[in-house]
């Protein structure tokens, strides 16, 4: 009887410090609200939308045709979002602009660039090698999947004539 | 005009995403694969081009963009061969892209180190 006591007891003070410590974990976890998120994912999101405008504007402008205009606006975004992540900027701006940040190419070639950067010092291959593809990795794949499967089905359609 | 349209429209996917985000707390690599299968998915029903040609960079530059550039790919490239096309079109089309985020990743990394580990 006793015994059960003690556990009992056991149990809340187990219960008790669990509580505190969620409350703790709720007190220093910066709880940001969405509305707020919403702003700065915009607010970045549309900043480096308009960035791409521009260089592309301005590259076309120098009369570029618009296919290869639109890869040299694509590399100059992911080289500054590369050399950003490398100066530790692009993390930074990711926290307070969330998908701001990660829905643009660019916060494509930053997980490219991150994990490369994180894991060198596991060595070039094991490390860095397999790495790198961390986030592109997953994003390859069932990009390219998908549109394999896409493709069927568009191949199929051309041939029977029904699309 | 083509700017500001860039602005609002890629503001507003970035805005919808966060919502997505901050409801489910999913993790930023499955966001980004879900962007750019579902772009392919717009690409393929042929919603997506339309899209880019109203908003230039505010829809292009969005991964959704880059769903749509495979699928784009992969539908020329079987224009031109068929089921063989299925299997070229897509690496072709997004050869820029991967291509630049793994050498300049690669070169960043040469570069930079970890702020991680002090």
């Amino acid at each position: 009887m006793e015994n059960m006591m003690q556990e009992s007891k056991k149990e809340e003070a187990k219960k008790e410090r669990a509580k505190e410590y969620n409350d703790y974990v709720k007190q220093v976890t910066k709880t940001m609200s969405l509305p707020k998120n919403m702003f700065w994912a915009f607010i970045v999101g549309g900043i480096i939308c308009t960035l791409g405008q521009g260089i592309g504007d301005v590259i076309k402008h120098y009369g570029v045709e618009e296919k290869a205009a639109d890869s040299m606006t694509l590399l100059i975004l992911i080289a500054l979002s590369a050399l950003l992540t490398g100066l530790n900027i692009y993390p930074k701006i990711g926290n307070f602009a969330g998908a701001g940040a990660l829905v643009p190419i660019t916060g494509f070639a930053n997980s490219v660039a991150a994990s490369a950067i994180e894991f060198k010092a596991e060595g070039f291959v094991m490390g860095l090698g397999c790495k790198i593809f961390t986030i592109a990795g997953p994003v390859i794949l069932y990009g390219i999947f998908s549109s394999w499967i896409l493709g069927v089905i568009y191949w199929a359609g051309q041939m029977f004539h029904w699309w | 005009m083509a700017l500001i349209k860039a602005f609002i429209v890629g503001g507003i996917i970035c805005a919808i995403v966060q919502i997505f985000i901050d409801k489910t707390k999913l993790m930023p690599g499955r966001i980004m694969t879900g962007l750019v299968v579902i772009g392919t998915i717009l690409g393929a029903v042929g919603l997506y081009q339309p899209f880019i040609d109203f908003a230039g960079a505010g829809a292009s530059i969005p991964l959704l963009g880059f769903g749509n550039t495979l699928i784009k790919g992969v539908k020329e490239a079987v224009d031109a061969n068929g089921f063989l096309g299925t299997f070229m079109g897509g690496f072709k089309a997004s050869a820029v892209g991967i291509s630049g985020a793994l050498i300049f990743g690669f070169i960043s990394a040469l570069i930079f180190k970890s702020k991680m580990q002090g």
